[in-house]
């Protein structure tokens, strides 16, 4: 009877801390979708943002944070793989500097990202004469999720059974070969998810964006080569406004956010069912 | 029912003796040698697994390694495709001669040495694709990409899975039974047209029928190929194999390390029957180990 008792309640604590967050979830959504609805419209998709809030928009934003995210994949995914595949695969680990490079990574992936804002300002707007463009926020969010994708991928490259390895080596493959052909396409769900996840962690960050100089006001349409705003800060700079529309047009943003964060998602689950498929 | 059950007691196990006076061949001997091992020693960071071997592989027969648990014998059949070469830290000294040339010289290539020697392991590994692509994965990493199909079909073939597989060369590798699954790594290992087959244990993770299926296709394959075969199973043993090499635990006299080491390598029939060393003979007649 205590038992029994003792079990009902351990469950009933674990229904209420899946509970809080559910219920946060749903309160933001609510929230949001209440204020924010009736602002979704086309004007918020395609007009830049102007003092009217009857006309104004957040197109210059949206698109920015569009090229930053494929800009971003770009570049994260060739290098955090190259690493994830370097280590796991050829690196002899008892060397030190290989030892070196991983604890190079697991702290990297702790420092804050104001610090990497700091460092984008430094090396990339200003060092090499970069400027405050598009192409450096992407530069610095994939430097600042990079560690995150190396981690996600060398799981999934260890989550590879040696097995299979053997098997190729068996037969005549060269490591290079065992990697591509085995290891790699085997590990594609684990590398796909974990990307995806950095990639909506990074579209999601203001503070290096702000630090290497994204203007909070722009209404032409972004190039990789020029000034640009994202979508985070347009958000920010939305809700700075005294009227009263311009915090429920925030909120229409804050859909948008959502909505393209959810589509990458839903993308990455995608790759992830295909793979599993064909196997 | 009392005389059904005093007719089934008629049929009595055989003893590993007779199973290997019926099967192995016994003009193997004068064969000629396609690995010979001479004084090989294997460690692994240090630590020697085994030690002091010295045995040569007849061509187009059937070698067992037979011994407890930690012998050295899956040690062994590694360093015949140098797989040991993917463990760090693991070390071969001595040599092993393949049609008279040393495996491990400086000139040699590992990934040439492994086109030639294949291996099919303890636990079925088939690579997570379609059954068609794992027998063809072979081929198209060395190349041999004509008659692709013909070359898969015909492996299958020979490995007996074909016709329960080419309705579905399509499907995943995954989908097979046990069984099947090994008969298609062997299938993988014979499209790329090895000269050796090297075999780990191959049917202690399958069932008697799966494993009964193996052992005749053993016999088949070895018309064409040299097989090398470790097992724990004595009577596997004695109904595949012509040569047997048992080998066993050498502990050290403080009871520290211990090593493997070869005891006794002859016909399979004379190690089953009249063994030369004693202790050969206290392990096949189950007094040890």
């Amino acid at each position: 009877m205590s038992r029994g008792l003792k079990g009902g309640v351990f469950k009933g604590l674990l229904f209420l801390s899946l509970l809080v967050g559910f219920l946060m979830l749903a309160a933001l959504l609510v929230d949001v979708f209440q204020d924010g609805l009736p602002y979704l419209d086309l004007t918020l998709l395609t007009n830049p943002p102007s003092s009217d809030p009857k006309i104004a928009g957040a197109r210059p934003a949206i698109l920015a944070t569009i090229y930053i995210g494929v800009l971003l994949l770009l570049f994260v995914v060739p290098i955090g793989v190259g690493t994830a595949v370097y280590l796991e695969e050829y690196a002899d680990k008892r060397r030190w500097y290989n030892k070196l490079l991983e604890i190079n990574i697991q702290n990297l992936a702790a420092v804050p990202s104001i610090v990497y804002g700091i460092l984008g300002l430094a090396f990339l707007v200003r060092g090499i004469g970069l400027g405050r463009v598009l192409l450096a926020g992407a530069m610095i969010l994939t430097l600042l999720v990079l560690p995150t994708v190396i981690i996600a991928a060398r799981e999934a490259i260890r989550s590879v059974p040696d097995s299979i390895r053997q098997g190729g080596y068996a037969l005549g493959a060269t490591q290079w070969q065992v990697v591509s052909r085995q290891v790699l396409p085997a590990a594609i769900p684990g590398i796909a998810t974990g990307s995806i996840l950095a990639l909506s962690r990074a579209i999601g960050e203001t503070a290096p964006l702000i630090m290497i100089g994204a203007v909070t006001y722009i209404s032409f349409d972004p190039t990789i080569l020029g000034p640009f705003t994202a979508l985070p800060i347009q958000i920010y700079s939305f809700l700075r406004l005294p009227q009263e529309e311009f915090k429920l047009l925030a909120a229409a943003s804050i859909i948008v956010l959502l909505a393209i964060l959810l589509t990458l998602n839903a993308f990455a689950i995608f790759i992830r069912n295909r793979y599993r498929r064909t196997w | 029912m009392i005389t059904t059950t005093g007719q089934a007691s008629t049929i009595e196990p055989m003893s590993l003796a007779e199973i290997a006076r019926e099967h192995g061949d016994e003009n193997v001997a004068s064969r000629e040698s396609v690995f010979q091992v001479r004084d090989l020693a294997v460690s692994y960071s240090g630590n020697t697994a085994i030690r002091e071997v010295g045995l040569d592989v007849l061509k187009n027969a059937i070698t067992a390694f037979i011994g407890p648990s930690g012998c050295g014998k899956s040690t062994l059949i590694r360093c015949f495709n140098r797989m040991n070469d993917l463990v760090p830290g693991a070390k071969v000294d001595g040599e092993v001669l393949y049609h008279g040339k040393d495996l491990y010289a400086a000139d040699v290539d590992p990934v040439e040495v492994r086109r030639r020697i294949g291996m099919v392991f303890q636990k079925p590994n088939p690579f997570p694709k379609s059954i068609y692509d794992n027998v063809a994965f072979g081929p198209r990493v060395l190349a041999m990409k004509d008659d692709l199909s013909e070359r898969v079909e015909g492996a299958l073939q020979q490995a007996a899975l074909w016709d329960e597989v080419k309705d579905r060369l399509k499907e995943s590798a995954l989908g097979l039974s046990g069984g099947q699954q090994q008969r298609l790594c062997i299938a993988r290992c014979l499209a790329v047209e090895p000269d050796v087959i090297l075999m780990d244990e191959p049917a202690s993770a399958l069932d008697p029928i799966s494993t009964t299926r193996i052992e005749d296709l053993m016999h088949e394959l070895k018309r064409q190929y040299t097989i090398v075969i470790v097992t724990h199973n004595m009577q596997q043993a004695a109904r595949v194999a012509d040569m047997t090499a048992f080998f066993s635990v050498d502990v050290a006299p403080d009871g520290g390390r211990r090593t493997g080491i070869l005891v006794e390598y002859d016909k399979t029939a004379k190690i089953f029957t009249t063994p030369a060393d004693k202790r050969t003979e206290d392990y096949v007649t189950g007094r040890f180990g």
